[in-house]
């Protein structure tokens, strides 16, 4: 009987071996170095330890761009996406035919490529020597100067980023949305038509208070989600990402690590866990938000 | 409100992939409810009875046929502006809103002319709570009631718009067995108070007899017979709904008819003028059977079931189409228990005849 | 009699209201349908443009009349095209095998089998699944690079392997299987790995297959990971290698060149996708996030 008690570890063993080296020791190691100042790769010496890793992150100009940029895009994406998401997941539960189509058109940004669906969208919003491209050709149908979008003025490129962000995470959204409106009684929308209901009260009074789990757990992914965006931004604007001046905190962190300006593991662990507390802090907001909304 | 069903027919395209074929839940419906009675509309699941509701409610629009309340054609018009109440067989109440909110729900919607002042909604709510006596229920949300009181709550909601018509989808499938009983008095109770017409669907043959005005068997999407519950019970218009109605089910036997006489195997039973001779079913209610030494009907004797105020004798018989004879005798009447064999006489009227093919009922006059 | 023409009235305008509504219903879909497919279409479009005439339009053309594979010739022959796909291929592949050993044998030891401390280990397990990839791949970055194993293939697979998510979705689907097969199994005398192997694995597979689908989609598309680890360009998967190719690839400006490789690159995942479009969809909303 002894015998069969600890075969269940060797069954384990793989998967904590795995979990331990690249898991839980780095989680305890990225701590240790966000301390240890004046850390060097090449040597493994530091001299000191203390705030001084975070003190430099938090002055760094690269650093609070990529903050600033980040929220940007978190403020403007999540509820976008969301409140589209819902609309278009709603559309999507309300017709019959071609439905199917549909859903598998919509879902398919989820499987693509990121980085190589990216490069569509520079192409498509990208003014070059040569033309002004297929977005700026639309613009001037109504008039519109031609943008560059991809090296031009700081909100046209920000502009392009919430875009491609929020087409990249809509699949996600109206997969999520689709199946909790699927699951909603239908009885209640009959009960709601016998009653006359208007369509817009259906959905204000019955359809958003059933599907509100749904909603608020796809606002809190999403904005865990957004706050670590960065390959979008790669993909449109390159890997020089502060040069583009459209740098994220997870790009700051690993441009710390590696690349150009790369080999401060410190100031890279630093930002990291300055990003955790961010996403943290802001998760925390949520569920306090929505469990007073609960009470009310 | 008089509604009238002409000729109804609804149609879904088939579900199944291989077969195109359409399914029919309803055929050729007519009916017309009388202003201010309950209808019972009975079948077995899936015969098209929720169906029909959903057509009279506007849920569902007819294939064929039309609708009319009153004079008017209801027909393809939407269910809002149809005036009716209906209760959902879950009973379809918003968890999320309270028993006062869910109540005023309706009447929130109502606009123009119709709208009402926040003070005559309250009214009106409290109103329609008195009626089904849930008024210290108000501010409980349904995941906090019982069955029951869900089931009321739901019933004034539908009241609370004052409909023309209330239409009632299984309502009382979701309690138990002592609550059905009281619920289904009270649902005739409030009918009665307020005279609405009433449609209620339900496959408990029981519940529908004891409260409904008049009653709509349904098979298969086609209407096998309407009446009174009583005339229906006593003259059944074929097998189905013979065996449909009345606990115990009705005993039907394998027979046939000859030279005026009603035959089991070669035991005569009755004996019927100007029947020609074939082969039939033969339907004796529990309650026909007489128990005498020397009936015609003899059967082997597995047992008693004593329920009080009457026994059932339970026994077989090979010409027997169900797995065993139920006969409802008056308890006054010793069973002789050791003897192996019981003999009955019947009652004529509680006899009936039908064809072996058609199953349709064959008039005949017993005795 | 008025009333009677009130209800015609109704009725024609609710019929015109479900016309209209359906209208603007299917025009909203058919815009966004429209947004999502149309960067596939401009890159097919753009891929068969001839690099002579693409470049001398000014003004971007919906359509060519004169398709040519020549683009995909260039990408295949003028940068590594073939190398990523293989590297990425070999990089998917393996990665996943490993995987599903590793998170069956995991989740079978906690579904399954009891041994001491199964619990705390259990809600250890659960509590890493909140740990945000960001945190660890610093150090993960200087634990490869000190053993040396920059620019390898162990060095991309290795911190690949383990999920601690998909470990949880397995446990949870070999708990529904029943446990008198387990016991019917242990009277028959057979091993706990045969029994896994023989019982376990086919009775779930629909479920391992998703996540093994998953997994593809998860490796085919990683970028972060492989663009720290490795710099030289025989080991670029192919997120890295459309990077490249980007910055460096046909001299910038080859565009057509360059949107043949973003197909060639993106076709796998999408007739993947469509083989195993009610699986995927389905493991997604179970709790699927953007790999």
């Amino acid at each position: 009987m002894k015998k069969r008690n600890y075969k269940g570890w060797l069954y384990l063993l793989p998967a904590i071996l795995f979990l331990g080296v690249f898991m839980v020791y780095p989680l305890i190691d990225v701590f240790i170095y966000s301390f240890e100042e004046g850390y060097n790769s090449a040597s493994q010496t530091y001299y000191g330890t203390g705030l001084y890793n975070y003190s430099y992150v938090l002055h760094d100009t690269y650093f609070l761009q990529a903050v600033k940029n980040t929220f940007i895009l978190v403020i403007i994406t999540v509820p976008l996406s969301t409140l589209l998401s819902l609309l278009i997941s709603m559309a999507v539960s309300s017709i019959k035919a071609l439905k199917n189509l549909f859903q598998t058109v919509y879902f398919l940004p989820y499987v693509t490529n990121t980085l190589a669906v990216g490069l569509v969208f520079m192409i498509l919003f990208k003014k070059t020597a040569y033309t002004d491209g297929l977005i700026n050709l639309m613009l001037a149908w109504f008039g519109k100067g031609p943008v560059d979008f991809i090296d031009g003025p700081y909100w046209a490129k920000m502009f392009v980023l919430c875009f491609y962000t929020i087409w990249v995470v809509m699949p996600f959204k109206v997969l999520i949305l689709t199946g909790a409106l699927a699951s909603v009684d239908k009885n209640y929308y009959n009960a709601a038509r016998v009653d006359g209901t208007s369509r817009f009260r259906t959905f204000i009074r019955i359809t958003l208070p059933m599907i509100s789990p749904t909603v608020f757990y796809l606002v809190i992914t999403g904005f865990i989600g957004a706050f670590k965006a960065y390959s979008d931004a790669v993909a449109l604007f390159g890997t020089d990402l502060n040069a583009a001046g459209m740098n994220t905190i997870v790009g700051y962190v690993y441009d710390m690590l590696y690349g150009n300006g790369g080999g401060y593991p410190s100031y890279a662990s630093a930002a990291a866990i300055i990003l955790f507390v961010i996403v943290l802090t802001i998760t925390c907001i949520n569920l306090l938000v929505s469990s007073s909304k609960k009470r009310i | 409100m008089k509604i009238i069903l002409k000729n109804i027919t609804k149609t879904f395209p088939s579900r199944s992939r291989r077969v195109h074929t359409p399914v029919t839940a309803v055929d050729h419906f007519s009916f017309e409810i009388p202003d201010g009675q309950l209808i019972g509309l009975l079948g077995p699941s899936g015969c098209g009875k929720s169906t029909t509701l959903n057509m009279i409610c506007g849920l569902e629009t007819p294939t064929e046929g039309q609708i009319f309340f009153g004079d008017q054609d209801v027909t393809s018009l939407p269910p809002e502006n149809r005036g009716v109440g209906m209760v959902f067989q879950n009973y379809a109440l918003y968890p999320h809103l309270t028993v006062l909110q869910n109540i005023l729900f309706p009447l929130q919607n109502l606009k123009g002319k119709n709208k009402l002042s926040k003070q005559e909604m309250l009214n009106r709510a409290q109103e329609a709570a008195r009626l089904v006596q849930i008024q210290e229920l108000m501010d409980r949300k349904p995941g906090e009631l019982s069955g029951g009181q869900q089931q009321r709550v739901a019933i004034a909601r539908a009241l609370v718009k004052m409909p023309h018509v209330l239409l009632l989808d299984e309502p009382l499938s979701n309690l138990d067995a002592r609550l059905r009983l009281q619920t289904r008095e009270e649902i005739r109770k409030i009918q009665k108070a307020t005279k609405i017409t009433t449609v209620f669907v339900t496959h408990d043959q029981e519940e529908a007899m004891s409260i409904s005005d008049c009653i709509v068997v349904m098979k298969d999407g086609l209407v096998q017979q309407t009446g009174k519950p009583q005339q229906v019970y006593d003259d059944p218009c074929n097998l189905f709904v013979a065996r449909f109605l009345g606990t115990p089910q009705i005993n039907v036997f394998k027979g046939f008819s000859k030279d005026g006489g009603i035959y089991l195997n070669d035991q005569k039973i009755l004996s019927a003028k100007n029947l020609p001779d074939q082969e039939l079913y033969i339907g004796i209610r529990p309650e026909g059977f007489i128990l005498r030494e020397d009936g015609p009907l003899s059967c082997q004797l597995s047992g008693i079931e004593v329920m009080g105020r009457d026994i059932s004798v339970v026994s077989t018989h090979p010409a027997c189409e169900n797995q065993a004879i139920r006969s409802i005798i008056s308890a006054e009447n010793k069973v002789d228990l050791s003897s192996s064999v019981v003999h009955f006489a019947l009652k004529p009227g509680k006899v009936f005849l039908f064809d072996r093919a058609t199953d349709a009922r064959i008039p005949a006059d017993l005795a | 009699m008025k009333n009677q023409i009130d209800y015609i009235k109704i009725k024609a305008s609710a019929r015109r209201r479900r016309r209209f509504s359906q209208i603007c219903l299917y025009t909203l879909l058919s815009i966004w349908g429209l947004i999502v497919l149309f960067p596939f279409y401009w890159m097919l479009l753009t891929s068969v443009k001839n690099y002579n005439s693409y470049n001398s339009e000014h003004i971007p053309a919906f359509f060519t009349l004169s398709p040519t594979l020549q683009n995909y010739k260039d990408a295949f022959t003028s940068v590594p095209l073939a190398r990523y796909l293989g590297n990425t291929l070999f990089f998917t592949i393996v990665t996943t095998g490993i995987m599903m050993i590793v998170i069956t044998l995991a989740a079978f030891a906690f579904a399954r089998l009891s041994f001491p401390g199964k619990n705390l280990m259990f809600t250890l397990f659960l509590s890493l699944m909140m740990i945000p990839n960001e945190l660890v791949i610093i150090t993960n970055f200087v634990t490869i690079t000190n053993l040396d194993m920059r620019n390898t293939f162990a060095g991309l697979i290795l911190p690949s392997i383990t999920s601690v998510f998909y470990i949880y979705l397995l446990k949870e689907n070999f708990q529904q299987v029943p446990d008198e097969l387990y016991r019917a199994a242990k009277v028959d005398g057979t091993s706990d790995l045969k029994y896994l192997c023989k019982v376990m694995i086919p009775i779930c597979k629909p479920t391992m297959v998703t996540i093994g689908v998953l997994k593809v989609i998860e490796c085919w598309n990683s970028y972060v990971w492989p663009r720290l680890i490795t710099d030289n360009p025989d080991y670029y998967l192919v997120s890295n290698g459309i990077q490249e190719i980007r910055e460096n690839g046909f001299g910038r400006e080859n565009i057509p060149a360059m949107m043949a490789a973003v197909v060639v690159i993106s076709l796998p995942l999408i007739l993947l996708f469509l083989v195993f479009r009610k699986k995927i969809m389905s493991g997604v909303s179970k709790g699927g996030i953007k790999g």
